[in-house]
């Protein structure tokens, strides 16, 4: 599924940063004192409020930067592909992953907090697809799958995903059988949703690491499938 | 309310693009909006309802053309003035001229533990669900202009309470900061004809997470 490709993929994605050529030097604080000219309005206008909140004594830079330091750095889809390749090869676990996923996250992995405090599986089976959306705004399972990507938020996805979920997943280069009932949960409260996904064919006796390199972030959305057996060879 | 950012079903905002190897941020600038949005947050002087209703509220020509963080900005400005954090003055100038009315509620050396813990939004329940599991239900016919969770695609459908899922905060209260008003949430499915006519997809199944308040029982 050449299109597959396209989506981040296992190893890399989330792990990759972002150009760090605007960083400030760590010495120098943020604020008026820079050069307005090469901004743009949306730049300016962002560190003028920073300034003003780091002044009145509202936010920490520190902390701003530890938060952004979580996201861009230490939570991604890796830790759902964890979870997702776990659940594939122990069955005691899937149960329990799939009658309280929350619970069953946080006792073997850890993984819980912000976005993520009310975590539920939904399994895919071979006539049943689910899709996760928020048509209202992003939710989205942070802890396992780190900050969502943009189109995840935009409007394009977040209005045609409950009214033609095929015609989506078509442009994602997943073509399901016309039998195959599609379940598209819409995030409307704080569960958020981790689709899944049916372990690939051919993978018998493999590992959960190598299991979890088939795992993209997109077969947990439910707008994509795991690569195949054949793909993990590099 | 009905705000742009109810998108469900609408049409005309073309294909669904993915950009490969997307980065989690495209600027420095998108990075520093979630620091502050979530660090401001720490200060209490709202909750995540309310910072939901305030991007909600931003004028639909407004919230259908910013990008995403350009969103929480805007938001983030707007719950700063409301609460009396900032004044416009203040942003109009980007500087400090008042002295600040919360302590800063989230040093560095909590950030990890803060985010790892999370904000729990269920409660315990004062009553016994109204509906049950397998129940056929009916999703009110609403207009509130206040938030609500109750997409508009789905107000006036027959549906089927697939799960209870517990007691929560309710957010169309708790935006209004009027207090937690803790409701049953439920898992309702409904299926793609009900919602889009018969000439939807017959394998179409769209669940929603639904609070008591919104539903009726249906015969």
């Amino acid at each position: 599924m050449a299109s597959e490709a396209m989506g981040i993929l296992p190893a890399e994605g989330w792990t990759a940063m972002a150009s760090h050529d605007d960083h400030p030097p760590p010495d120098q604080p943020r604020g008026h004192e820079h050069a307005y000219s090469e901004l743009s309005p949306i730049e300016l206008r962002v560190r003028a409020l920073e300034s003003i909140l780091s002044e009145k004594g509202y936010v920490e830079t520190a902390a701003i930067d530890a938060i952004i330091e979580t996201y861009e750095m230490k939570i991604g889809p890796r830790n759902g592909a964890r979870v997702v390749a776990r659940a594939w090869t122990d069955p005691q676990f899937k149960q329990r992953l799939l009658l309280d996923g929350a619970k069953a996250i946080a006792e073997e992995f850890g993984f819980g907090g912000r976005q993520g405090e009310y975590l539920m599986a939904l399994e895919n089976k071979p006539d049943v697809h689910n899709m996760v959306v928020c048509t209202l705004c992003s939710c989205y399972p942070w802890p396992l799958l780190g900050l969502p990507p943009v189109w995840y938020k935009s409007a394009p996805y977040r209005s045609r995903a409950v009214i033609d979920p095929r015609g989506v997943l078509k442009e994602f280069g997943v073509i399901l059988p016309e039998t195959t009932e599609i379940r598209v949960y819409d995030s409307t409260a704080e569960l958020r949703y981790l689709v899944l996904p049916l372990r690939p064919a051919g993978t018998d006796g493999w590992d959960d690491d190598r299991l979890a390199a088939l795992v993209t972030r997109d077969c947990m959305i439910g707008t994509g499938l795991p690569h195949p057996a054949q793909a993990a060879t590099r | 309310m009905n705000g742009a950012q109810d998108l469900g079903g609408m049409m005309g905002f073309g294909p669904v693009v993915r950009e490969p190897n997307e980065p989690v941020f495209h600027a420095e600038w998108e990075k520093r909006a979630l620091g502050l949005t979530l660090a401001a947050a720490a200060c209490g002087r709202w909750n995540i309802d309310r910072s939901r209703y305030a991007r909600e509220t931003l004028h639909p020509a407004s919230y259908l053309t910013k990008s995403y963080y350009e969103i929480w900005i805007a938001g983030l400005e707007k719950l700063l003035m409301q609460t009396g954090m900032v004044r416009a003055e203040e942003l109009r100038r980007g500087q400090a001229l008042e002295t600040a009315i919360a302590e800063p509620a989230l040093p560095a050396s909590a950030v990890a533990g803060v985010l790892a813990k999370g904000s729990p939004y269920s409660r315990e329940a004062g009553s016994t669900p109204r509906f049950a599991v397998g129940q056929p239900v009916r999703t009110k016919v609403m207009n509130p202009t206040t938030h609500t969770r109750l997409p508009r695609y789905a107000r006036g459908k027959g549906g089927i309470i697939d799960q209870v899922r517990g007691c929560f905060v309710f957010p169309d209260s708790n935006a209004e900061s009027a207090g937690e008003d803790p409701q049953w949430c439920y898992s309702l499915r409904l299926s793609g004809r009900e919602l889009w006519g018969m000439e939807a997809d017959p394998t179409l199944f769209v669940i929603i997470d639904a609070f008591e308040p919104y539903l009726l029982p249906d015969e």
